[in-house]
């Protein structure tokens, strides 16, 4: 037989039905909603006076809108009840289980899926966020849409699709100190642009994938979608499996077995094909911190901002942009620039893990002078590990907020934003212009560079932070 | 779905590469049914942050204000996966836009829209910009971009796009029609994988 890749895999057990040369009916095995996108769809199913095909497939959160401060309710952020409303009516309407607000389970979309076993290998996954791609970290080809497609995979549990390309990035080696999942992508994107991806489904390997716990894995696939590819997928193993054991979505008992029997070929054949293969070596990335409005605008924390004059014709117009934006000149590097805010949140990285390494750093340690600093959970059972811990002592005795879940400054919604001109280090995955809110100024670096921004109030190179008490 | 034709009206330059999705309207902009939208659309460029029109941007200027088409950068609709972005553009009047590439859910929203996201290369979408005559007419029938001076730019779009579009296709009735295959997949795969029709 002809060796396959993980994506033709899973591809191949998904296919309905060929309905042209290049058009295939897909089948949807599981859907998550929230609020942001959802209303339309939920519109939609009315208008046609249709229910939806699947509830045991379909899963709903309220993470986007909601207010992050604690002692919220569902409309304790007044601009955001209409939606969130409108989810609480929608979900009872169409009997779809909603992770409501202040349900313990509650979390960012892209957090829980895992979090809960929604997200299994081998499945196809849909959402209609374009960070969906965090879920191939486990396995599962996972992809954004948008709100049209949202009511039609309620209406039918399948969309129409062509086969995209793939393209497989192998990362090899071993990282350094102060380098992390984060600073792995991050380099990617800037080595290879925003448009490398166009389309594809990416598949991630290499030595240093295999060795990067689920949760840093997620963070590698959560930003696919920056450099135009629609999902990222990561082959499961005895990582994944260890990760998913007794999660409450995930199989059990003998199905439990029979399912990691089918996981156990998933992984991509030897010699399977790829459109494109790139390697990486590992030993090559420093720690990294964008400079401007584009995630490809990103450098090596101790590494000169490049002169747009010496870059690609087409890439000189948004360079200066970018520039100007963010009120930067060529010629400098980062390390010393003083910031405004650190947030440390998202779906790209407020897993436990995160709250952990960001936690070894402010132990002891005091948010600088001027800095707002805050610290937004990705889900409610993070947080609350993060708690049993004792990591919201070590944040809060600092200086940091510290927040129920959500995406909070992600991107603004839940109340939360950067004032016009001031300068914020984020864990974030887009450094988009207003992105965190009109004129705000986003720097894009791991949760380690961030919390070591926050108590020196300076960008930093998390290597030359002295180590407190040692 | 509306059907996507023959468009003729006002181009508007915007050449900007990676304007992404929440450019074109801020998520703040999303959350309620009495927003309109097309107001808020590019709202960070078009307002100074006291609500006050910037005159430099190029949809504050006549005769752009009336724009039906918008010429634009590559990588159009980058990042996230609003399909606000679609209805913003719709409801400024905005049917068609031409760049040297689309972000990928863009494209998908877009054409499920009867929005129509038109390739050109950078230097085509670059000669279509006519500060004495911006009118356009895009003619998806027969696949041109006519200019006030008579030239004839050929572009092309998958076949089944261009039908979609043409006819305003509504692509959920068409899965509905395979209902039984569906079904058929679904019922073989839930004995190879039972835990995932459970809850
Ligand atoms: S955390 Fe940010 S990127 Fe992630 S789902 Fe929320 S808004 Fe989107």
């Amino acid at each position: 037989m002809t060796p396959r890749s993980l994506f033709d895999k899973i591809w191949d057990s998904h296919v309905v039905r060929q309905l042209a040369e290049d058009r295939f009916l897909i089948s949807v095995d599981r859907h998550l909603l929230h609020e942001a996108t959802s209303r339309d769809a939920f519109d939609g199913l009315r208008r046609r006076g249709l229910a939806p095909k699947s509830t045991a497939a379909t899963f709903a959160v309220v993470d986007h809108d909601v207010s992050t401060l604690s002692g919220r309710t569902w409309d304790s952020y007044s601009p955001a009840a209409e939606r969130i409303s409108a989810m609480q009516e929608n979900c009872q309407a169409f009997g779809i289980d909603l992770i409501d607000v202040n349900d313990p389970r509650q979390g960012i979309c892209h957090v829980i899926s895992p979090e809960l076993g929604i997200t299994l290998p081998g499945i196809t996954l849909v959402c209609g966020d374009s960070h969906t791609a965090t879920s191939g970290g486990l396995g599962a080809w996972a992809w954004g849409i948008g709100t049209t497609e949202i009511e039609r995979v309620l209406a039918t549990q399948a969309l129409i699709l062509r086969k995209p390309k793939t393209m497989r990035v192998n990362f090899n080696g071993t990282l350094h100190p102060g380098v992390y999942a984060k600073d792995l992508i991050l380099y990617f994107i800037g080595q290879y642009g925003i448009a490398i991806g166009g389309g594809t489904a990416v598949e991630y390997a290499g030595s240093a994938i295999r060795a990067l716990p689920v949760e840093a894995r997620l963070t590698i696939c959560n930003m696919s979608i920056e450099f135009g590819a629609r999902s990222g997928l990561i082959a499961p193993d005895d990582v994944t499996y260890q990760y998913l054991a007794g999660r409450a979505h995930a199989p059990a008992g003998a199905d439990w077995e029979a399912a990691v029997a089918q996981w156990r070929a998933l992984p991509s054949d030897p010699g399977a094909g790829f459109d494109r293969e790139i390697d990486i070596d590992c030993s090559a990335i420093r720690p990294q911190i964008t400079w401007g409005t584009s995630p490809q605008d990103v450098i090596a924390i101790d590494a000169p901002i490049p002169d747009p004059g010496g870059a690609e014709l087409e890439r000189r117009g948004p360079m200066q942009n970018s520039l100007s934006y963010m009120d930067l000149t060529p010629g400098m590097t980062m390390e010393g620039l003083k910031i405004d805010f650190a947030f440390i949140g998202s779906c790209t990285n407020s897993r436990l893990s995160d709250l952990e390494i960001a936690a070894g750093i402010v132990r002891g340690r005091k948010v600088a002078d001027g800095v707002t600093a805050i610290i937004v959970p990705g889900s409610t059972p993070v947080k609350r590990a993060a708690e049993a811990a004792g990591l919201d002592r070590v944040f809060r005795d600092a200086g940091f907020q510290w927040r129920e879940s959500g995406c909070s400054m992600c991107q603004t919604l839940g109340g939360d934003s950067v004032p016009p001109g001031q300068r914020s280090i984020s864990t974030t995955n887009r450094n988009f212009e207003g992105r965190q809110g009109p004129q705000a100024r986003t720097h894009l670096a791991s949760p380690a560079m961030v919390a070591a921004a926050a108590v020196t109030g300076r960008i930093t190179d998390i290597r030359k932070l002295p180590a407190i008490g040692g | 779905m509306q059907p996507f034709t023959v468009v003729t009206g006002i181009a508007a330059p915007l050449l900007r590469a990676n304007i992404d999705t929440g450019t074109i309207i801020p998520s703040r902009f999303m959350r309620s049914r009495s927003i309109n939208m097309g107001e808020k659309m590019f709202s960070d460029w078009r307002y100074n942050l006291d609500g006050s029109e910037n005159p430099e941007f190029v949809l504050n200027r006549a005769p752009y204000r009336e724009a039906t088409i918008m010429l634009s950068g590559t990588n159009f609709g980058c990042g996230s996966s609003r399909e606000a972005a679609v209805y913003a553009l719709l409801r400024f009047g905005i049917t068609c836009v031409i760049a040297p590439s689309f972000g990928e859910i863009f494209t998908e929203n877009a054409l499920q829209n009867g929005l129509l996201p038109l390739i050109l290369p950078e230097e085509v979408v670059a000669s279509l910009v006519n500060a004495d005559d911006p009118t356009l007419t895009v003619d998806l029938h027969a696949c041109v971009v006519r200019t006030p001076d008579g030239r004839e730019i050929g572009f092309s779009i998958a076949p089944d796009r261009r039908m979609a579009l043409l006819e305003g296709l509504d692509e959920t009735a068409l899965i509905q029609r395979y209902t039984a295959d569906i079904d058929a997949f679904r019922a073989a795969d839930q004995n190879r994988r039972p835990w995932l029709y459970q809850r």
